[in-house]
């Protein structure tokens, strides 16, 4: 069967909750490229850096207190995954969880790639966005601040887990 | 998410995006992509399956030195069920997306964030 049409499903889906205006979703005519040979080295000792959207805190301290304008923040990514839990509710709850923070955030798994040489290692801190308000937050403000921490890391590629 | 990794992209930093919802990501227009066809929520592999979610991230890893053309969406090999009826009932009424404590909290939220930035404070 084919993957699931998110974009018409939830057009729908929010017309007949009474919402009367259809998200627009994000759409370029170009996309960018940076082409991986440009960096000169090899994954081996490339700095990978990581980005979730899976509103992540740490179970170990008291989440920070809800804040309106949801801007991008930074968690230590040195410590193991079963430390950090996701305050999500916007998942399929009914098909699956979020229990197994690896299935949404994989630091256990870039940890192991590390140690097996694979990749050179793990920036020490990832980044959480919320992107549900504004594209042109995401653009103006957060993807400015994770490019900043990233430079300031020594990232050399990022991935981006989108839950 | 797309928005970010394009950002990203731009400035010089290759990038990679895991996703579950490939018509969101491919009409976003993301530089590489690994879709999952999961539930929402697990991007980068099965919950409890270690081995699947690491081969999930090395796939992505792999397809970020290999890719020469922007666009490129990679599949991963796992199926969510042979039961392919979650994707038939998520966004129906008879399971609404969000419980309604999570659905008042998302509109109070975004009517903050309104009020926010019709102050200039944002």
């Amino acid at each position: 069967m084919s993957h699931v049409r998110y974009i018409d499903k939830t057009r729908e889906y929010y017309r007949a909750e009474g919402y009367d205006r259809a998200y627009e979703w994000a759409h370029f005519e170009t996309i960018p490229f940076t082409s991986f040979a440009t960096l000169g080295k090899p994954l081996s000792r490339c700095r990978v850096g990581l980005v979730s959207s899976g509103d992540v805190v740490r179970r170990d301290m008291e989440p920070p207190a809800d804040d309106p304008r949801r801007l991008v923040y930074a968690l230590p990514a040195d410590l193991p995954a079963d430390r950090f839990l996701s305050r999500k509710a916007a998942y399929d709850r009914y098909a699956t969880t979020l229990e197994d923070v690896d299935s949404f955030l994989p630091l256990t798994h870039l940890h192991r790639l590390a140690n097996d040489g694979i990749i050179g290692g793990v920036a020490s801190r990832f980044q959480v966005i919320f992107s549900e308000y504004s594209q042109r937050k995401t653009l103006d403000v957060d993807a400015p601040e994770i490019l900043r921490q990233m430079r300031e890391d020594g990232v050399d590629v990022a991935l981006l887990a989108a839950v | 998410m797309g928005l970010a990794a394009r950002y990203l992209e731009e400035q010089g930093i290759p990038t990679v995006v895991f996703g579950c919802a490939r018509d969101i990501v491919e009409r976003c227009g993301v530089p590489r992509f690994v879709f999952s066809d999961f539930p929402l929520g697990n991007p980068t592999g099965r919950p409890h399956d270690p081995d699947s979610q690491r081969a999930v991230v090395k796939l992505g890893l792999d397809l970020l030195v290999s890719a020469s053309t922007p666009g490129s969406t990679l599949v991963a090999p796992y199926e969510w069920s042979s039961d392919h009826s979650w994707k038939e009932r998520v966004f129906t009424k008879a399971q609404p997306f969000l419980d309604p404590e999570a659905t008042e909290k998302w509109l109070a939220r975004k009517e903050h964030y309104r009020e926010l930035r019709g102050q200039g404070r944002l």
